[in-house]
């Protein structure tokens, strides 16, 4: 299962987080900082996975991450996940990331986030990966926006109706 | 491969190599998990050689977390399974001193826990370690410098026990004690103290009877002086437990003193002080204790205040060495009668009992403090276990197991002792043996042990844990060939001889090991040279690019950013125009001189209205030095005060001026004025006649042979209904113009405030002349009601032209343009609070794209900043957030992203009319470039 996924700058300056268990939002927030830690002293050349820090649960929980330009992506899952199929969801995310907001940037993330939580969510809910192909989650999240833009467009309309 | 270790430890250790290699490896969580796994790969044959190969590693490790690591790994895989892979225990106590030459550890109480623990259990080893905790104990202003908790100074708390308790093996006690008596000790935590002092008495007790085998009474008498001497340094100690043991042993020594000169033999009397052997006390004893008679685990705790009060000792096992000595017989008379009524208590302890002590021999705190010995509610006492438990009725399997095993090792004459300690509750005037043991006092030729024989029937099964009792050490001396456990197949001296001759390969690899370190190390340093690289590079790159932009990416990496806004607007300015090829050098430096005031006092939001306030002196001053106006507007809203009005008002504003700054500033409204080509060279905006103050766009109003009126509008953030729009009059002609009147024909939502009294359609008196050349501003207020849709009023300028001959009425018309911009304001942004707006969820989106910008990412910022009042929350490469806010309280965040020559917009407003103007004139502004 997956515990929380994290996506924080190379400052560690949290852009997105997810966490799939509760912890209340100090613990959060510490969870971040250890896990930024962990993360970033590491070089580009070493493993992708390591064992979580002690707020996470220690070495029951791993951490699997990958280092994008200037952004960390963390998911932080148990034992019972495998470490290269999360690789590969990173991938994944990270590349519907791009495909829906073109030329993919951290700002992105936080402007918005709702998309993201969206995109995530067709991803992997409640801690447990739903769907990984990405032609499949383009669609989902296209037919939403659309769905929101006709709102709008009611919206507006009877906005200028009135 | 940890979890093939569990059930398969053969086929890991196969790959012992490959993850001896491991640890190499630079990658921490590799070397870790190599480091679980040699837990499980650890035999007899290969123990001594993993740990030294660990150790090589503790002494290079860098990382605290990682040598802590290292050093309880070793520990771990040394003591695992009650030191069953050790062999030669010599070698441990001798690792486990080298231990503690580790700098800054913080398991340092492990390591105490582990030496006090061997040499309890082993007692062949007790001279050795005996030796050893003797130098560390000379040395021990060495381990002294730590004084953290958990420090490596707990070593020495285990160094002086050890010494004090086994004394007898001391070479040199009297050296010993000194080292123990010495001030420096008083650095020490209390708890160690303590231990201190109550072991120089139990050495001191030693010394003693040595001395008075002599016949020379004098020595003894000076080791007495000595400890007068010594001990009131403890008795002054803040911690009350040593000044109780000082205090008592000082008195106990005056009085030795005393028997001394009269020479009396006291040496037997106060070695018996401490005669008797403390032992380990399985961490299951506790259980086995039955429960005494009368005492209801049941009832409620607090009733008896001793009850409590014994239960507050329990955790620590208390020994009393004189107790020992009385309880034993008294536990002798317990009968075995009692033992079926016990084991039905027992059942019933198990049940209830909370108070399951897990201490473990080590844990144990020595309370030898002869005074009130009745009052101590915790008893220890020593049993020794008979190995053969006749007819005790035993129904654990292992139990039995362990038993026939026993038997056998007896019929092999191996001597093999049990010693348990029991711990008992004395607080109710009884004390109860543990139930089945026999009395047996063994021999002290015997091994470490836990005693397990006597698990009740319902014991559990985690009992085993208790089981097992073959020493290692045993095996050392002996060889056995055991059927039933591992542990007693003991390696032959041979195997140590071989492992010996192996070590020079190791070292071997330990050498080579050492040369990869300085490269690990010279690979990071390369990385860190790399980073600075990159970060020089990314400096240079910008100070290559125009001073502008140095300043904007500094602005954005301020976190104050929106604070630091406008100064850095102001600072750019500055240095744009010092560069500024102008031909009237003396203007330039006028201005520079201004501007360089300026940029120091304004800072924040509100300087900036308060100085929008006072914009109009700074304006005119501007209309009047060309050069100054795209910078001064701002400069001087801010900073400028009216006295500097005059002083300006006299210039005259005439020339054009190449700006690149203007575009930003300036260039909101410029079409009208100058249609202004804004990257290249451009006339001074304002310059034309009448430069209309506000946030800095000013852009024409109107103007005709007479007159020129440039306007700006800005918002009130104080009042969210209310713009003020600063019109900036130019006189053109030769003329004076006096009487201007200022009227503009109201709409529903927009009004222009008139003094009180004055009809809706009255025009406003501007109150001034203008004579020939100059320009000046006006201020007027208007009324807005809603902001969301730009627009436009129509109004009238009416004035008199007069010049010696005659005077002429004159008129101009002039449509004042309300655009949504207008009524944003620049208002600073933390990311955080921003992300915080965007979660809210609460925002509109819309989008836009602007295709065949081309103008730098810094310009493109600059300017819509500049002419929309956004300022940049954060900015990453070419991508960038931007916030403002409007009068009425909305907010507008950007996410402007550039890739070549597409600019891409997304914006979010909680009112979506106003987003979808406010975009619309971002992309108006940009499509005049």
């Amino acid at each position: 299962m997956i515990k929380a996924i994290l996506i924080f700058n190379n400052h560690g300056k949290p852009r997105l987080s997810k966490f799939y268990e509760h912890y209340s939002e100090d613990t959060e927030q510490q969870i971040i900082r250890e896990t930024f830690h962990l993360v970033s002293k590491r070089d580009e050349n070493v493993c992708n996975f390591l064992e979580g820090g002690m707020l996470i649960g220690g070495s029951d929980y791993k951490l699997i991450y990958r280092h994008y330009a200037t952004l960390y992506f963390v998911f932080c899952v148990d034992s019972s996940e495998s470490e290269l199929g999360i690789l590969d969801l990173i991938q994944v995310f990270v590349e519907t990331l791009d495909k829906c907001f073109e030329n993919v940037c951290e700002l992105d993330l936080i402007f918005h986030v709702d998309k993201v939580h969206n995109i995530l969510a067709e991803m992997v809910m409640g801690g447990m990966v739903l769907e990984t192909n990405m032609n499949e989650i383009i669609m989902q999240v296209d037919a939403q926006n659309k769905m929101e833009k006709s709102e709008t467009f009611i919206f507006q309309s009877t906005r200028q109706d009135r | 491969m940890s979890k093939i270790l569990k059930t398969h430890p053969k086929s890991v250790q196969s790959h012992k190599d490959l993850i001896l290699q491991c640890l190499d490896d630079k990658d921490e969580s590799i070397r870790l998990r190599a480091l679980d796994l040699l837990y499980g790969m650890v035999s007899k044959k290969n123990l001594m050689e993993i740990v030294k190969k660990l150790m090589l590693h503790v002494d290079k490790a860098e990382g605290t977390t990682y040598r802590d690591e290292l050093l309880t790994k070793i520990i771990d895989i040394c003591s695992q399974s009650n030191y069953q892979y050790i062999t030669n225990f010599e070698w441990y106590i001798s690792i486990l001193v080298e231990l503690t030459r580790l700098e800054g550890t913080r398991h340092g109480h492990l390591i105490a826990s582990q030496m006090l623990d061997v040499a309890i259990r082993v007692k062949a080893i007790r001279a050795f370690a005996v030796a050893q905790m003797a130098t560390l104990l000379d040395n021990a202003h060495l381990l002294t410098g730590n004084m953290q908790r958990n420090g490596i100074c707990e070593v020495s708390y285990a160094a002086a026990w050890i010494c004090g308790e086994f004394s007898e093996h001391l070479e040199n006690p009297m050296q010993t004690l000194e080292a123990m008596l010495r001030p420096k000790v008083a650095t020490l935590p209390g708890h160690i103290q303590a231990v201190y002092v109550q072991n120089a008495a139990k050495l001191f007790a030693t010394v003693l009877k040595s001395q008075e085998g002599n016949t020379d009474s004098t020595a003894a008498q000076e080791t007495s002086q000595l400890m007068i001497e010594r001990l009131p340094l403890f008795v002054q100690s803040a911690n009350l437990e040593v000044q109780e043991r000082a205090s008592c042993i000082l008195q106990l020594v005056k009085y030795i003193q005393k028997l001394q000169q009269k020479d009396v033999e006291v040496a037997e009397e106060v070695s018996a002080l401490f005669a008797g052997e403390l032992n380990p006390v399985a961490p299951k004893a506790q259980k086995k204790v039955p429960v005494p008679e009368g005492l209801d685990l049941d009832a409620w705790i607090n009733e008896p205040p001793s009850e409590s009060e014994s239960e507050d000792e329990q955790p620590k096992a208390i020994f009393t060495k004189e107790e020992t000595k009385h309880s034993r017989p008294r536990h002798i008379e317990v009968d075995e009668k009692e033992l079926a009524r016990r084991r039905e208590a027992r059942k019933q302890e198990q049940a209830n009992n909370p108070f399951y002590i897990k201490a473990s021999p080590s844990s144990q705190k020595v309370y030898q403090d002869t005074p009130g010995v009745e009052h101590i509610p915790v008893v220890q006492i020593d049993l020794s276990v008979p190995l053969k438990v006749p007819g005790l009725p035993m129904s654990d399997q292992y139990v039995k197991l362990e038993e026939e095993r026993r038997q056998k090792e007896r019929a092999e004459k191996k001597k093999k002792e049990k010693k348990k300690r029991k711990e008992k509750r004395s607080g109710r005037g009884k004390k109860h043996d543990s139930g089945p043991e026999s009395e047996e006092d063994i021999t002290p030729a015997h091994m470490v042990d836990i005693v397990t024989e006597e698990m009740p029937e319902n014991a559990l099964p985690s009992d085993d844990d208790d089981k097992d009792p073959n020493d290692p050490h045993k095996a050392l001396d002996i060889d056995l060939d055991k059927p039933l456990a591992d542990s007693e197949k003991l390696p032959v001296r041979s195997h140590r001889a071989v492992e010996a001759a192996k070590s020079p390969g190791e070292d071997g690899d330990a050498e080579t090991v050492a040369t990869q370190q300085p490269k690990k190390k010279s690979g990071k340093d390369k990385r860190d040279d790399k980073k600075k690289d990159k970060d020089k590079e990314r400096k240079k790159s910008k100070d290559e690019k125009k001073k502008k932009k140095h300043k904007h990416e500094e602005k954005e990496e301020d976190l104050l950013r929106g604070e630091v806004h406008e100064p850095v607007v102001q600072s750019e300015g500055i240095s744009q125009v010092a560069e500024l090829p102008t031909s009237t050098s003396a203007e330039v430096s006028d201005l520079d001189f201004w501007l360089s005031n300026a940029p120091v006092p304004s800072n924040t939001q509100e300087a900036a209205t308060v100085a929008a306030a006072e914009a109009p002196v700074a304006e005119v001053v501007s209309g009047a030095a060309q050069d100054s106006e795209p910078d001064e507007p701002k400069d001087t809203e801010m900073e400028e005060t009216k006295s500097s009005k005059h002083k300006k008002k006299k210039q005259k504003k005439e020339k054009e001026e190449k700006e690149k700054k203007k575009k930003k500033r300036h260039h909101h409204h410029h079409r009208h004025s100058d249609g202004g080509g804004e990257e290249s060279v451009q006339n001074g905006t304002v310059e034309e006649e009448e430069p209309l103050p506000s946030m800095s766009n000013y852009c024409l109003l109107a103007e005709n042979s007479y007159i020129k009126m440039v306007y700006d509008i800005q918002g009130n953030l104080q009042d969210g209904s209310q713009v003020v729009v600063s019109v900036i009059f130019e006189n053109k002609c030769d003329s004076f113009l006096k009487s201007m009147e200022f009227n503009v024909l109201d709409s529903l939502n927009s009004k222009l405030q008139r003094p009180e009294g004055s009809g809706p359609h009255d025009g406003l008196t501007v109150p001034f002349q203008l004579p020939p050349g100059v320009s000046n501003e006006a201020r007027f207020v208007f009324t807005v009601q809603s902001i969301v849709m730009p627009q436009k009023l129509k109004g009238t300028l009416t004035f008199i032209v007069k010049n010696e001959e005659s005077s002429t009425h004159e008129k101009l018309d002039f449509k004042l343009h309300f655009t949504c911009t207008s009524y944003l304001i620049t208002t600073p942004c933390y990311s955080d609070a921003y992300a915080k707006l965007l979660e809210s969820g609460d925002l509109k989106g819309s989008s836009l794209k602007l295709e065949g910008v081309n103008m730098p990412f810094h310009h493109l910022l600059a300017r819509i900043c500049f002419h929309h009042h956004f300022s940049v929350v954060e900015r990453i490469d070419s991508c960038s957030s931007m916030y403002s806010r409007s009068i009425q309280g909305h907010h507008v965040c950007l996410l402007v992203k550039s890739s070549g020559q597409t600019v891409s917009i997304d914006a979010k407003c909680d009112e979506p009319t106003m987003l979808g103007n406010v975009l619309d004139e971002i992309k108006q502004t940009f499509s005049q470039c």
